[in-house]
């Protein structure tokens, strides 16, 4: 009895050490114990750009698929790797693009629609994906093959589950935030993507033309911060005004972050 | 050999642990620390477990001495499993920091059950490093399960659940064997374990665990102790909550547990040394106990009639 009074006075003291207030938006309390934050949509701010790549990109090697068949007659040519995917003028695919610092203190609901990946003629679609924590992550096999789902995070549960074709999506998630997690399949050692988990809604992957678009942001200071599995993360400020939209680029320079 | 005589022990108070209690002494600590923790972690942190194994509970005072005295050289004093014996092992010892563990009764990415630590502590894990500690007291080996639970954040923030419950088996018989055998075709065992259960299978080469340190599946021909135990529930335990920190995944959301059984059979047909290396062992087994001795007359059967 005295324990569980300990745990919600505990509680208590947290919740208001942290009051999740800030500048732009009020706090108003919902019945029982969250708090929303009510962010009036015309004060809000959008911060677009393109993420490039500084000088040639290397080109994707063919992935050799020999070990499975099935997965060699999926392809007419054998697919390449994904690790950089560029495209016309050094724009860089499958970034992520994410506010690192400034980001209101409160907690945001996860959407109610899940995040899918695919896994289709021996590799995962899309090659990376970002997620609100506690958000739903489906996981699809349209593949004649089985597949087994292993994600190596190092700030959440890690679990490994089989697929076998034919059989219903994977749902699963993950309650904390990490930038970004590996998933491996270990029955196919050149399968690979990456998992992003947020707290916060604002973060965008970049698509084949390299932009993104990060929108509805409180006017604030930011640490805006793009991550690339192979290129490491850049970090830039900027400050949002009420109902400003500001563009931003970032350049990673493949040598300088390799090297590190 | 403690699997022998303290099974039936050992079940009877799996049945008698209940739900575990909140571990008392953390708890002011916890209080003053609170207020400087993000909002999350509290809530979190009321689950934090007492180690407590039928009517013993772990000391962490004593659990460290022991550990300090027999566990360090491999596993480290930081827990990492970086001890100085470390880089002369395969398998490396357990980095008890991530609180991952093969041997559960848990569906994977969960922790483990008490339980199943002071299971895998008192059996060893068999080809590798890590012997049987059923030498120490009952008492000493609950301490030092209370100890190792420290190394991870994990056991004060999660709960051990959802356990993953193992009915009753029903009898092994020609119709079970060959539903087991197109089950294992269409979970495609054979990718890593081979056709025949050898562990050749054509991913078997490229396996990795996830310290991507090289990685072998088990070769059922060979007729070895699993690693998570040797009954037929253990098998069924093993391949449903998977070994969590290597590639082997779980089935629990592909097999029934009828299904489930019928694996357990096929699959001990591909065990053709069972027999024998439990003879030659230092473990002598009643033909009772020998989990593959019905299923192997059933196999004769099915061979008898083709």
């Amino acid at each position: 009895m005295k324990r569980s009074r300990l745990c919600v006075l505990t509680i208590a003291a947290s919740i208001l050490s942290n009051p999740p207030l800030h500048k732009g938006g009020t706090v108003s309390e919902e019945a029982g114990q969250t708090l929303v934050p009510v962010v009036r949509a015309e004060a809000t701010g959008t911060l677009t750009g393109l993420v490039k790549l500084d000088g040639p990109a290397p080109k994707g090697k063919p992935i050799n698929m020999a070990k499975e068949p099935i997965c060699v007659k999926a392809h007419p040519t054998p697919p390449l790797t994904e690790e950089v995917v560029a495209g016309a003028n050094g724009t860089l695919q499958n970034a992520i693009v994410y506010i690192s610092e400034g980001v209101p203190n409160s907690t945001f609901d996860p959407p109610s629609d899940p995040v899918v990946i695919e896994q289709k003629g021996c590799q995962f679609h899309p090659h990376v994906v970002a997620l609100q924590s506690n958000q739903k992550l489906q996981v699809v096999n349209s593949d004649p093959t089985s597949h087994n789902i292993h994600p190596l995070p190092s700030n959440n549960r890690e679990w490994n589950r089989s697929q076998p074709p034919g059989l219903p999506p994977l749902e699963e998630s993950f309650a904390r935030e990490e930038i970004a997690i590996p998933v491996k399949c270990n029955i196919h050692a050149w399968m690979r993507c990456y998992i992003a988990v947020f707290k916060h809604p604002y973060f965008s992957v970049t698509g084949a033309t390299g932009s993104f678009s990060l929108k509805n942001l409180p006017p604030g200071n930011y640490a805006i911060a793009a991550w690339h599995e192979k290129f490491g993360t850049l970090t830039q400020k900027v400050t949002i005004a009420a109902g400003e939209t500001k563009t931003l680029d970032f350049v990673f320079k493949p040598r300088a972050n390799m090297s590190e | 050999m403690w699997t022998e005589r303290s099974i039936e022990h050992e079940k009877a108070s799996r049945a008698r642990v209940g739900r575990l209690r909140p571990q008392a002494f953390r708890l002011p600590v916890l209080a003053i620390l609170a207020p400087f923790l993000p909002a999350t972690l509290p809530s979190a942190v009321c689950f934090a477990q007492q180690t407590r194994i039928g009517n013993v509970t772990g000391s962490l005072k004593r659990g460290k001495e022991l550990y300090r005295r027999y566990c360090v050289g491999c596993h480290g004093v930081l827990g990492n499993g970086q001890g100085e014996n470390a880089p002369y092992l395969d398998p490396r010892p357990r980095d008890f920091t991530a609180g991952v563990f093969k041997c559960r009764s848990t569906d994977t990415g969960h922790i483990p059950t008490d339980m199943d630590l002071y299971e895998t502590l008192g059996r060893g894990l068999h080809a590798s490093a890590m012997p049987s500690w059923f030498p120490l007291t009952r008492q000493q080996r609950i301490d030092l399960i209370a100890y190792v639970k420290t190394f991870s954040p994990r056991f004060h923030e999660e709960k051990p659940e959802p356990v993953v419950p193992v009915p009753p088996e029903p009898p092994a018989s020609p119709e079970s064997l060959n539903r087991g055998l197109e089950i294992f075709k269409k979970m495609e065992c054979a990718k890593c374990h081979g056709l025949s259960g050898r562990g050749d299978g054509p991913s078997a080469s490229t396996l990795t665990d996830s310290k991507d340190r090289p990685i072998v599946p088990y070769d059922f021909t060979t007729g070895e102790r699993f690693k998570c135990g040797q009954t037929n529930q253990d098998l069924y335990r093993i391949f449903m909550t998977g070994l969590d920190g290597t590639p082997m995944p779980s089935y629990l959301k592909d097999l029934k547990p009828d299904q489930a059984w019928d694996l357990v059979h096929y699959l001990r047909t591909l065990q053709m040394n069972y027999e024998n290396s439990a003879n030659n062992g230092a473990v002598k087994t009643s033909p009772a106990r020998q989990p593959g001795r019905s299923i192997r007359n059933a196999l004769r059967a099915v061979s008898g009639s083709k």
